[in-house]
């Protein structure tokens, strides 16, 4: 059996659907929302990679490794910010930050 | 020749200027010699331009556009001829009087300066109200002139009366005006122009359309126009029912009584309905309507005279009823025998005014006659002017205020409008009134005993009951002569204006009554339409010059009325004092109803004051606080209050909502953009 383009973009969607459900799921640790926001941008990266390859154009990798420097930029900024979050409210509970409720 | 007229004009306002804004600068002294001098000026060029025109040369020309807007023309400019020359006279000699008068009467006023800068600033409008060659600038002047008479009356400001008086005449006039601008509208629309020259010439061609102002009845045009600047006159002149605020205005210094309320200001209504008479003429209704008010005036205000007790009341009723008698005069279409009533009454009145005001000062400002008396001996010259007043004032034949008066009731006599009869008689029984209540201040207070001090208030009709509601001047009449004090004459430039006042009031009347009359002076400037007002021309055949005239008034009724009432007023004040009380207790309806000046003050308040004050509070509380403050202001802020409490809702503060609302975000557009996709 080869591997065919389908393959790579329903292994895209499920790593994305799981990611979401992480999202959804879970309620409380920001930490882990991080990590699923992570996920969802590597699904989409491995669009990328097969898209580029099945289509033999290299400008999609280009793509993924300007995503991979922003997201691990944006992990970094994030953990920074957690860190200070957890300084103030003494917590990382997604459900007891809600200053910003209008 | 224009200079004068720019100087007649002008003068007073630069001196009213300097003396306003200047008036710390240039001190006392320096604001009445200012002032003195500008209406110096005026007078002097207004003397000129008197002689000059008689020499024929008129002038009606526009020196200055204001504005220009579409095809009106908004000018000042002058119209010069005999009527406004003979205006010009007497209000700058009568105001060069009473400049004069000033010096002595306000010598221990702190406002010195501010009122001398009023004064001539008074003398300016009028200037400029009666040379107007246009209704503009003599609304202008119309409304200058009662804009000073609202500052003058409420000169003294700190007094809560002198306010409520103010406020009184400005409001009044108000109404008059309302119907003075319309008139002017009138004019404006249908006859296209504010120039007189060209409205009288264009009015003719108007004299039969009608107008509706009820659908259904038409009225002339003229009539409507001509009774709308009517009543501004009637507000001006103060004319029943709009006379309440004249009385009022007594509580304002004396020389502006003398100068605004009684010599000039007051006349300007007269004067106008004089200048309009081209319009007059053509509407027999609106001379009926004039001279019913005239005749209502003259006799019911003069009523009213005799049951007052301060001086200068007194003699603000009979202005009241002078002015009456002008309207009257108006009304027959003898205008010119009005201007010349105007004329002497301007002399006579002004003097009556200031003879009061020094007696006033002798009295050390006490104004209530029955506290006078005797005082003969004490202010000789104040005695004789004030008597040379009163004479010409009842009409005594020789004095200016025979020919005039003697005239005005001859004219009602052949007036031949709706009315005249009427009119007629009031005008001949206001003649025994006049008598009655003019000789009754000369007796109470230059004869008889010496009351001063006592506070004992032995004489006149009225008793103490009067004192609470219509005499707002009541602080002034704490002060006053102690016990054992004596007056004394006043000081030379009191009694010097007096003495100059006392001779035109005197002798006027003999040397103008031919040539300004019936000479042709007002030839081309009042018009009358002799074939259906013929009492002019009934006036001028029954006249035989002056002399015969003042010899024939002994077999007239209206001489034996005039000694009726000074021998009555001899008689009740001077022999019998027990009389006017028992008079008074006898009819006491009566008298209440004159002491009340037949209520019109408190129709007046309740009617027209409490209802304006009741829409005002309707306004208030429906207009203002309900609909503006609590459906528009209150009521968009509350809707967008309740608005973002609505918002609100969605901002819950918590990150899985928001990312549930994200994500739910992201796959409704997802679906949007790949529906027709999968449809298609």
């Amino acid at each position: 059996m080869t591997l065919t383009l389908a393959h790579y973009l329903i292994l895209g969607a499920v790593l994305f659907a799981i990611s979401v459900i992480g999202l959804f799921m879970n309620r409380r640790n920001v930490i882990i929302m991080l990590m699923s926001i992570e996920l969802m941008l590597l699904a989409v990266n491995l669009n990328f990679v097969a898209f580029s390859h099945f289509l033999g154009d290299a400008a999609g990798q280009i793509f993924v490794f300007f995503i991979l420097t922003v997201a691990a930029a944006e992990s970094a900024i994030g953990l920074a910010i957690l860190v200070v979050l957890f300084r103030n409210f003494d917590t990382v509970d997604a459900e007891a930050i809600d200053s910003l409720k209008g | 020749m224009k200079t004068a007229y720019l100087l007649a004009a002008f003068a007073p306002l630069v001196g009213a200027i300097v003396a306003g804004l200047f008036g710390r600068t240039v001190g006392r002294a320096g604001a009445h010699t200012v002032t003195i001098a500008g209406v110096a000026i005026s007078f002097a060029a207004s003397l000129y331009t008197l002689f000059d025109v008689l020499q024929g040369n008129t002038f009606d020309g526009s020196l200055y556009t204001w504005a220009s807007i579409g095809g009106l023309n908004l000018e000042i400019g002058f119209l010069i001829d005999t009527l406004t020359a003979t205006m010009m006279c007497v209000v700058t000699s009568v105001s060069l009087m009473v400049h004069i008068y000033t010096i002595g009467y306000m010598a221990d006023d702190p406002g010195y300066q501010r009122f001398f800068s009023y004064i001539s600033l008074f003398t300016f409008s009028m200037m400029m109200l009666v040379m107007a060659n246009n209704f503009l600038q003599l609304f202008f002047g119309w409304e200058a002139v009662g804009l000073v008479s609202y500052l003058l009356i409420g000169f003294w400001y700190t007094r809560p009366t002198a306010i409520y008086a103010n406020l009184k005449a400005f409001m009044v006039n108000r109404v008059g005006d309302f119907g003075f601008v319309i008139g002017i509208g009138l004019i404006l629309a249908y006859l296209g122009t504010l120039d007189y020259g060209t409205a009288f010439a264009a009015a003719p061609a108007q004299a039969s359309r009608t107008v509706e102002l009820i659908p259904g009845s038409p009225w002339l045009l003229m009539t409507v126009t001509c009774i709308c600047l009517f009543i501004g006159a009637m507000g001006k002149s103060a004319q029943f029912p709009l006379h309440v605020w004249l009385p009022d205005s007594m509580e304002g210094p004396t020389p502006i009584s003398a100068l605004i309320h009684a010599a000039t200001m007051v006349t300007a209504g007269i004067f106008m309905v004089a200048r309009m008479s081209p319009l007059f003429e053509l509407s027999d209704t609106a001379l009926g309507f004039v001279i019913v008010i005239g005749a209502i005036t003259a006799f019911f205000m003069g009523l009213l005279g005799i049951v007052q007790n301060d001086i200068k009341r007194v003699i603000a009723y009979s202005t009241l009823s002078q002015l009456g008698y002008m309207t009257v005069a108006l009304g027959a279409s003898v205008y010119s025998v009005a201007i010349f009533h105007l004329m002497t009454h301007a002399f006579f009145k002004a003097l009556l005014f200031l003879a009061a005001g020094s007696v006033i000062i002798g009295m050390h400002h006490d104004q209530d006659i029955r506290n006078m008396g005797g005082l003969r001996k004490y202010m000789p010259v104040t005695w004789i002017t004030f008597l040379i007043g009163t004479l010409a004032l009842i009409g005594t034949p020789f004095f200016s205020g025979f020919y005039s008066k003697d005239l005005i009731i001859e004219g009602a006599r052949f007036a031949n409008v709706p009315g005249a009869q009427l009119a007629y008689w009031a005008v001949l029984a206001g003649v025994f009134v006049t008598a009655f209540y003019s000789f009754r201040v000369y007796f109470l207070v230059f004869h008889g005993k010496e009351r001063w001090g006592t506070a004992g208030h032995e004489f006149g009709m009225a008793g103490d009951d009067q004192t609470s509601h219509d005499e707002p001047g009541d602080e002034a009449h704490h002060h006053g002569l102690k016990a054992g004090d004596k007056p004394h004459e006043s000081p030379g430039v009191v009694t010097v204006p007096l003495v100059l006042l006392a001779i035109p009031s005197a002798i006027i009347g003999l040397f103008t009554v031919g040539p300004m009359l019936f000479g042709g002076f007002f030839d081309n400037v009042i018009h009358v339409d002799s074939t259906r007002h013929p009492a002019m021309a009934e006036l001028a055949s029954h006249f035989h010059g002056w002399f015969a005239m003042g010899t024939h008034a002994i077999v007239t009724p209206v001489f034996w009325l005039a000694v009726a009432g000074t021998v009555a007023a001899w008689y009740c004040y001077m022999v019998n004092p027990a009389l006017p009380r028992a008079v008074k207790s006898a009819a006491g309806p009566l008298y209440r109803l004159l002491d009340n000046k037949y209520y019109l003050d408190r129709i007046n308040d309740v009617v027209f004051a409490g209802g304006a004050r009741l829409f005002g509070r309707g306004l208030w509380k429906i207009g203002d606080r309900g609909l503006i403050d609590g459906v528009a202001i209150n009521g968009s802020a509350r809707l967008v209050g309740w608005f973002s409490g609505v918002l609100r809702l969605w901002q819950t503060g918590r990150l899985n909502n928001y990312t549930i609302t994200m994500i739910g975000g992201v796959a409704l557009l997802l679906l949007f953009v790949v529906w027709p996709l999968l449809r298609g």
